[in-house]
């Protein structure tokens, strides 16, 4: 069995994110992170190899974005994958969501995996429907923010594995039974990331990373990029003023107490 | 003319409030913008005529009905494919929530369209939809224009509201459809199951919530002794994160995939405040927020934040309101 995995590189948590007034899009100068849920997959990915249900040839790291996105690669080889792809290409800049999904679906194809993994959302754009996107381009099933799952070996062993998948959604908990190959992106809930080790960390940048343009995977270029999105984002506007609450460090915590009492006993609602 | 096509999400015979939500929204748009407001419907047999023609009480004039496999996103996107394919609907509509954003997202594959998630409002320009989103941490709002043939709209949970139902029933149009191969690679097992105590937090006037801050599951002792200094109609709420954890019960959730929330006092300990929370509790009264880290986005929302370690101050707090009820 395949696995591949989808990374991303994100603004680092402490770097303020902000819009370029001068595109239109994403500052993302400051990145140098790989998404914090992708590396929720990279385990998932890892603990489906070490379970010995299935046996896991390879897991391939599989990124898009620009050439300091080799940075996210290392990071996920680090931490288990046996190599990375990178998908760079200046007519790739400015894809929206579906626009993006189309050209990691191109990558995906390139590899044909039997199942691809991915982090519930980026931490930067606030999205958790990749993989949805990435799905229907690769006609496979898809269930977002897993946060159980259980691979099951085929028997007889020409058909193939199934995966049984938990997850809460609109009424509760969803136990959902998928026969691969699928897309499945998981939640933070389900499992607890390893620390590479220094070894690992030193080995990733001899890994092989194999880098792609748009062209060498056969995208087609009238839909990607900013001309080729069909959601086009220039206006920005400020959300209607909030009044600012008030803030107290807690220094004196007697003194904090006193002040949140004060506050909740002129509200009346102690 | 600009016709709309909304999702609606049923479980156990009732329609989805947020998909009622978008449908009424539907309707205000296509009204609009000359066009008409439909809506779509997968599952079986309890997808009555009686039930489907409610949806015309929120000013859908046609339901088109499939039967289909429940609560799973790519039978769904089958479905609105072959109605979009058949009528040409410009607009698609969903309510938010998690199966929402899965089909708008499949659908838009699908239908090489674009796709706005966690849409906040919807606004017509020269004709045509534009829709707003809110990014970076709600600090700014992004406008969503659509080029092509179908623009999809995905509203963050109860961004749309429900209008007041008409006596209007919807036509039933009952649609096959030739369900993809890889629609059937999924099924569901268990749906809505329900884990831990069935608690009731959406009568409460205060509600103390407690999220990953808490650090173990025993954190939420404090919690608990906290709202019981308050008394009455005091209970505990939880983050999604922490129910996933396991340390407290689903039925104490708040946010996108639990409940919606507003009682008089939101005390939130430990709790960073990421979106899909905050759309579950921003309409509470008074918010309070304390947790260790200045930059958490719920100080962006709170009436009053207080940076500091939970550990120290939930005590202490609870200590002075017991003492100052008994003054």
């Amino acid at each position: 069995m395949k696995i591949c995995v989808l990374v991303k590189e994100v603004p680092d948590a402490a770097v303020e994110k902000r819009i370029d007034p001068s595109t239109g899009r994403m500052d993302r100068s400051g990145e140098r992170n790989l998404n914090p849920y992708d590396t929720h997959a990279i385990e998932a990915a890892m603990q489906i190899r070490e379970g010995g249900a299935v046996e896991v040839d390879e897991i391939v790291a599989v990124t898009m974005g620009p050439g300091t996105a080799t940075r996210a690669l290392q990071k996920a080889v680090s931490l288990g994958a046996d190599r990375s792809l990178h998908l760079t290409d200046d007519a790739l800049a400015g894809s929206d969501v579906a626009a993006t999904g189309y050209a990691l679906a191109k990558a995906l194809e390139s590899e044909s995996p039997d199942l691809v993994l991915l982090g519930q959302q980026s931490d930067d754009g606030e999205c958790y429907t990749i993989g949805a996107v990435v799905a229907d381009h690769l006609k496979m099933p898809s269930l977002t923010q897993v946060i159980k799952m259980d691979v099951s070996d085929s028997d007889p062993p020409t058909t193939p594995a199934t995966l049984t998948c938990e997850r809460q959604a609109e009424y509760g908990y969803d136990t959902v039974q998928i026969t691969l190959p699928a897309v499945i992106s998981v939640g933070d809930a389900i499992n607890e990331p390893r620390y590479p080790s220094l070894k690992a960390i030193m080995g990733a940048k001899k890994k092989p990373l194999q880098t792609v343009a748009a062209g060498d995977i056969g995208i087609d270029l009238s839909l990607v990029g900013g001309e080729g999105s069909r959601v086009q984002c220039g206006q920005f506007h400020d959300p209607p003023p909030k009044s600012a609450g008030q803030i107290i460090e807690d220094e004196d915590t007697d003194e904090t107490v006193a002040q949140i009492v004060a506050w909740l006993d002129e509200r009346k609602l102690i | 003319m600009a016709d709309v096509l909304v999702y609606v999400l049923h479980y156990e015979g009732a329609f989805n409030k947020n998909s009622l939500g978008a449908v009424s929204e539907g309707a205000k748009q296509a009204a609009a913008t000359g066009g008409e407001c439909h809506a779509v419907v997968v599952g079986g047999d309890d997808l009555s005529d009686e039930l489907c023609q409610t949806v015309g009480n929120y000013g859908a004039k046609k339901v088109f009905r499939a039967k289909g496999a429940e609560g799973l996103a790519q039978p769904v996107i089958d479905a609105m494919d072959k109605v979009i394919s058949d009528h040409g609907h410009s607009y698609a509509l969903f309510g938010g929530g998690l199966l929402g954003f899965e089909i708008g997202a499949g659908l838009a594959a699908r239908r090489n369209a674009g796709v706005t998630m966690e849409v906040i409002n919807i606004k017509v320009e020269d004709g045509k939809l534009v829709a707003e989103r809110p990014i970076l941490q709600d600090s700014k709002i992004s406008d969503s224009h659509y080029r092509g043939d179908l623009g999809i709209i995905i509203g963050r949970i109860n961004a749309f509201e429900l209008a007041p139902p008409t006596a209007e029933a919807a036509e039933i149009v009952d649609v096959d459809v030739d369900y993809s191969p890889w629609s059937s690679q999924a099924t569901m097992v268990k749906r809505g199951e329900q884990r831990g105590a069935d608690v009731d937090i959406e009568g409460a006037d205060i509600l103390v919530a407690g999220g990953r801050g808490l650090g173990k599951a025993e954190g939420f002792e404090l919690a608990e002794a906290l709202a019981a200094a308050f008394g009455g109609n005091a209970a505990v709420a939880a983050t999604r994160a922490v129910v996933d954890a396991g340390w407290y019960p689903y039925a104490a959730q708040i946010g996108q995939t639990g409940k919606t929330v507003s009682p008089k006092l939101y005390l939130a300990a430990g709790i960073s405040g990421a979106i899909q929370h905050k759309v579950g509790m921003q309409s509470s009264e008074n918010i309070v927020a304390v947790n260790k880290d200045a930059n958490a986005p719920i100080f962006e929302f709170s009436d009053l934040g207080i940076v500091g370690d939970l550990n120290k101050i939930l005590p202490k707090l609870t200590a002075a309101i017991k003492a100052k009820k008994d003054s």
